[in-house]
């Protein structure tokens, strides 16, 4: 059992996300970055797709009531166990009792904004249509399908039987894959249905400028400012199916970027989508941050995956290696 | 002869197949058929009706997208409308005032007054072509045309559930609070969705929503 000290707003319980139920206008949620919750699961051996606290804005503190053993993944923001530092993408134990402080680190390699506090066991909350994400719109999911607050109390689950050395760790995804435009963070995009029916002009600026995320960005969509993306002709489109990725630009000329809370289907002329092998980099991107965009092929866009594939592979192999190596040494004592 | 669907991709995640000609029931029909059966295919996680479209999603993107397309292309010519015995509802609505904060916007676009707009509206039976947007949200086919207004030039950040709204030729009903691109002409109550029920949403493609004149607020 975990608690919640700080009412710090916005924090969510997410897995990898709910699927199959679009059909019934339910998103898919589930971790902005994907790849730092299904590396935090690896490393403590739990399932990938248990769930963990994704945390966006800081400081944040809980306290455990029982002794486990977590990882903190995603941005490296600064954290204390008590009054001992932390290294994050690192195994640590936890004592019952002990409180964890999380706040805002200070300027360094990578900017990202999101911590996902993962726990061996995953946090228990129950299954809601086969995910236990928080599904924000429906009220539903998570815990009590909604943001934490102070006071909450999360169930966490029975650890696998897996050996857990403390300070065992991985080098993060944004290092080990690093995707700039000059010093601007890069996200690779795919041309989308309505492309051609921007001007000239604004598909050059597209691809050329740098985008703002502004401060109306969050798990639904990020609100992009920069030149004015304008079409040929007035637009007005059926609604229908998207995905988070899907760069819809409405009439006000100004992209919107649907993240993982987006809504199922929209009608707005899409200028592009942000590769899948890319959204977990976004993901993390600061409110205030800009971004570049890199067009990309469809066959770069698979292989894109396949390389985010092999990295998390990597990390499987690494981790059952450390475990291995160190628990030799463990037994030779 | 019918032109093929337009299909495009939604990054590596999904494809989009789009019904050429106007927004008809008939197509409509062909779409819920279409869906079902791809649903079946190995490679799609999960197939979604939209207003005359249908949304794949992969469960690996394929590296030669092409023979699914063209699979797709062929099961569409071979697909035959599937017609659905729903059930009707009815939900009586306040048109305007603080209940439709765009009813201002619609007259503008369409040069009608608030009276005339909500019976346009509220005359016919209007089908539940799918659900989408958020849960429990259904997207209704039968809209007249002579209230057609453009969606928002920016989406608004909240708008309550049981909210009525247009956005070009189409109209629905918010089934929870959030943000949204249409414009709000007034609003009900209703429930759409309910996570411990099998089905959650009160609605499926097939049935259809009546509204009824409450009252309009000038």
């Amino acid at each position: 059992m975990i608690e919640v000290l700080s009412s710090t707003a916005l924090a969510t319980v997410q897995d990898l996300g709910r699927f199959g139920a679009l059909g019934w206008g339910v998103s898919h949620s589930g971790a902005m970055d994907r790849l730092a919750l299904t590396a935090g699961n690896i490393l403590l051996g739990n399932d990938e797709n248990l769930a963990a606290i994704e945390i966006p804005i800081f400081p944040f503190r809980i306290r455990f009531h029982h002794s486990c053993d977590i990882v903190l993944t995603g941005a490296d923001h600064l954290a204390w166990l008590d009054d001992v530092a932390l290294w994050p993408w690192t195994i640590i134990h936890v004592q019952a009792g002990q409180a964890l402080t999380i706040e805002r680190g200070g300027p360094g390699r990578w900017q990202a904004s999101r911590v996902y506090l993962c726990v061996a066991g995953g946090i228990d909350v129950p299954l809601a249509l086969g995910s236990r994400s928080t599904q924000l719109r429906g009220q539903f999911g998570g815990h009590c399908g909604r943001t934490l607050q102070t006071g909450d109390r999360l169930p966490v689950g029975v650890p696998a039987d897996a050996f857990r050395p403390a300070g065992m760790g991985i080098v993060p995804p944004a290092l080990a894959m690093p995707l700039t435009v000059g010093d601007i963070p890069a996200i690779r995009v795919l041309r989308a249905a309505e492309y051609d029916a921007f001007t000239d002009q604004s598909c050059a600026d597209f691809w050329a400028q740098n985008w703002k995320i502004t401060s109306q960005s969050d798990r639904y969509g990020y609100r992009l400012a920069g030149p004015m993306i304008e079409p040929k002709y007035p637009l007005e489109l059926r609604s229908h199916g998207i995905v988070p990725g899907v760069i819809q630009v409405p009439h006000g000329g100004q992209p919107i970027i649907q993240m993982r809370d987006a809504q199922p289907s929209g009608g707005y002329p899409k200028i592009g989508t942000v590769i899948d092998a890319d959204l977990w980099r976004l993901g993390q991107a600061p409110i205030g941050s800009s971004v570049r965009f890199i067009e990309v092929t469809w066959a770069e866009a698979v292989t894109a995956l396949q390389d985010v594939a092999d990295w998390l592979e990597e990390v499987r192999r690494m981790v059952a290696l450390g475990r291995t190596v160190q628990k030799g040494a463990v037994d030779d004592q | 002869m019918d032109h093929d669907p337009v299909v495009s991709m939604l990054g590596t995640t999904a494809l989009l197949l789009e019904a050429e000609g106007e927004t008809s029931l008939e197509t409509q029909q062909k779409i819920w058929s279409l869906s079902s059966q791809v649903s079946a295919w190995p490679d799609v996680l999960e197939a979604v009706p939209g207003m005359n479209n249908l949304m794949l999603c992969f469960r690996q993107p394929p590296f030669d997208p092409q023979p699914l397309i063209a699979r797709l292309q062929d099961a569409w010519r071979a697909a035959k409308p599937m017609t659905v015995e729903g059930r009707t509802i009815e939900l009586p609505v306040v048109y305007g005032g603080e209940a439709g904060p765009h009813m201002a916007d619609v007259m503008a676009h369409t040069g009608l007054d608030a009276r005339a707009i909500a019976e346009i509206h509220s005359a016919p039976l209007y089908p539940v072509y799918a659900l989408g947007s958020h849960p429990g949200y259904c997207y209704l086919g039968g809209m007249d045309h002579r209230i057609a207004t453009p969606r928002r030039k920016t989406p608004v950040l909240k708008i309550p559930g049981g909210a009525v709204s247009i956005g070009g030729f189409q109209t629905g009903v918010s089934a929870s609070e959030g943000p949204s691109g249409w414009n709000t002409i007034g609003s009900t109550s209703m429930s759409f969705f309910d996570v411990t029920k099998q089905p959650p949403t009160l609605l499926q493609p097939g049935d259809a929503i009546r509204f009824r004149i409450e009252r309009v607020v000038a």
